[in-house]
């Protein structure tokens, strides 16, 4: 079974971006970059399906700068096989990121295509989804669990509620949410190893896609701050100031 | 042209998200149609129509429908947008789901989570973890979003009389299966939809500690909510996460105990009126957006809290 894994270059979780001050468009001179969380935590539910002997073969692609190298390498240091790059300077909508990976599909013809459920930085939370139609596959979004079982897998997904259940036949699109696993640390002879691994380099044009915007930022700008507020001594004056001041509670 | 709202609905009751989706619809147009798709829908249908400014409803009412899957609801959603300039959902796991599925579909660039409406096709969202308000132009025929529902006040679930027409076409990709679902019962209000939420993070330590702030939220007539960290130890289910990828929430009170405030969990509460803090960590990042904030062993304060109300 082979298993196509996509990874996203984005802002580190940790880091607070702010936009430019002429609110064209966030501001990420200087910050420090890594693989999207959840994407992180699709590659490692791969390399768990290979250690169990359901998945032979792991392929990550990524797309975006020449520099989203490093996140297809950090992938092969966790257990992927081969990587995908598929470099592009602009930043592409999620339609055309959609329509790479199923240019990459046709070409690979993956079992299971394995996706964070949305990246930190976009917040958009389409890529599987569209992923999905564009193939025509089945798909499980913001997957807990994941059993595979021949020709079908069985998916618990976070949802409102509380936990829902599915069965999709493959190949199928999964996306994973935090509660999938808890991705390792590369250990430093597989990020050695990683290091001559093969990854392959292509464009959007060489595959084919049309990946002309949709749609334009005309202005990216901090929300509304938030008033500094007080600090309170004890419980009985905060119950006093949220009856009395705040007018919360009766 | 005429706006499609996607309700969201468990076949009997149409579910308070879908009124914050159709204040949405009308900040863009007055033509304002429902979709309700589902099995054995007639009574979700029947409230549908009651919803103020509602023109049509329409009900596609069928077992391939019943659960919301993607697979079967997208190519049926997409088919209808044929006749419309907008389609909107509220941003559930339900809409986020479908939408993009629906756009891809239509070869559109959806939009995520749009908290105000520009224009008719000019929309703002938050991204970067609400960091950055982002106005948005879509030069695509048909517009396919998701609602930020605490963005738009819902409109009067009562006093319309739209009228009822159903859907013939069945879509059913046969190649998913709903098996199941895991709900925890809860006489509390829901997060989304409370107006005070008490909320629990690392510094709770177990899932037994929750009980103190059932307590309390049971005073005040609260949801309980719950940091990534407390859900990720196991102490509370995913329901309960409010976040940037969990629940955004916006309530009158919000009340954070034992959270740290991480960029993430702000992103998913920092819309709430009023915010107050318990912690013992005076430094911690919570008190940054706090109007009143208590630095004090939560142990300690919770039962004083208890007793005080």
């Amino acid at each position: 079974m082979k298993i196509l894994v996509a990874v996203k270059r984005v802002a580190d979780y940790n880091v607070k971006v702010r936009a430019k001050s002429d609110n064209t468009g966030p501001d990420l001179a200087n910050v420090k970059m890594a693989i999207n969380p959840f994407c992180e935590i699709a590659v490692e539910e791969a390399v768990r399906l290979k250690e169990k002997g359901i998945a032979t073969e792991i392929v990550v692609v990524s797309i975006g700068p020449q520099a989203a190298q490093e996140q297809v390498r950090t992938a092969l240091a966790l257990g992927a096989d081969r990587g995908i790059l598929i470099t592009t300077d602009t930043d592409l909508e999620s339609l055309a990121v959609a329509k790479c990976l199923k240019a990459v599909c046709d070409n690979e013809n993956p079992d299971i295509v394995l996706l964070g459920k949305q990246a930190i930085d976009g917040d958009n939370n389409h890529t599987g989804q569209m992923l999905g139609a564009l193939t025509g596959w089945a798909q499980a979004t913001f997957a807990s669990e994941l059993n595979i079982d021949g020709d079908s897998a069985t998916v618990v997904r976070e949802v409102d509620a509380g936990l829902q259940t599915i069965q999709i036949k493959l190949p199928a699109i999964v996306t994973a949410d935090l509660r999938l696993n808890e991705p390792r640390y590369a250990s430093l002879p597989n990020i050695m190893k990683a290091k001559k691994k093969t990854i392959d380099s292509t464009t959007p044009a060489d595959l084919g896609v049309d990946v002309a915007p949709r749609t334009t930022l005309l202005k990216a700008e901090p929300p509304a701050e938030r008033q500094a507020g007080i600090k309170v001594e004890d419980v009985a004056e905060l119950v006093d100031k949220l009856k009395n001041e705040a007018k919360v509670i009766s | 042209m005429s706006i499609l709202v996607i309700a969201e609905h468990d076949n009997n009751e149409i579910k308070g998200a879908t009124l914050n989706a159709v204040a949405a619809a009308q900040a863009i147009g007055s033509d304002v149609d429902i979709l309700v798709a589902g099995a054995n829908c007639s009574a979700a249908a029947d409230a549908a129509a009651k919803i103020a400014g509602i023109n049509k409803v329409l009900v596609a009412d069928n077992a391939a429908y019943e659960f919301m899957l993607a697979e079967n609801v997208a190519p049926l959603v997409a088919e209808l947008a044929a006749n419309y300039g907008h389609v909107l959902v509220a941003a559930t796991t339900n809409g986020k789901n479908v939408i993009p599925r629906v756009g891809a579909l239509l070869d559109v660039q959806p939009i995520s989570d749009i908290s105000a409406v520009i224009s008719e096709d000019t929309f703002q969202r938050p991204f970067y973890a609400g960091n950055i308000v982002a106005t948005v132009q879509s030069s695509d025929s048909i517009k396919v979003m998701t609602v930020r529902t605490t963005a738009f006040d819902p409109v009067a679930e009562e006093g319309g009389s739209a009228t009822i027409e159903a859907v013939s076409a069945v879509h059913d990709a046969g190649v998913s299966e709903y098996k199941g679902e895991e709900v925890a019962k809860s006489d509390r209000p829901e997060l989304t939809a409370a107006d005070v939420i008490v909320s629990g993070g690392r510094g709770m330590q177990n899932g037994e500690n929750f009980e103190l702030l059932y307590k309390v939220a049971d005073k005040l007539g609260a949801a309980v909510g719950a940091s990534r960290a407390a859900v990720d130890a196991g102490f509370v289910p995913n329901e309960m996460q409010v976040g940037q990828t969990g629940k955004i929430v916006a309530p009158g009170l919000y009340i954070a105990v034992g959270i740290s405030g991480a960029i993430q969990h702000l992103a998913g509460m920092k819309d709430s009126k009023v915010i107050v803090a318990i912690n013992k960590d005076e430094d911690a990042p919570i008190f940054q957006v706090a109007d009143y904030g208590l630095v004090a062993d939560l142990f300690k304060a919770l039962p004083e809290l208890d007793a005080a109300l």
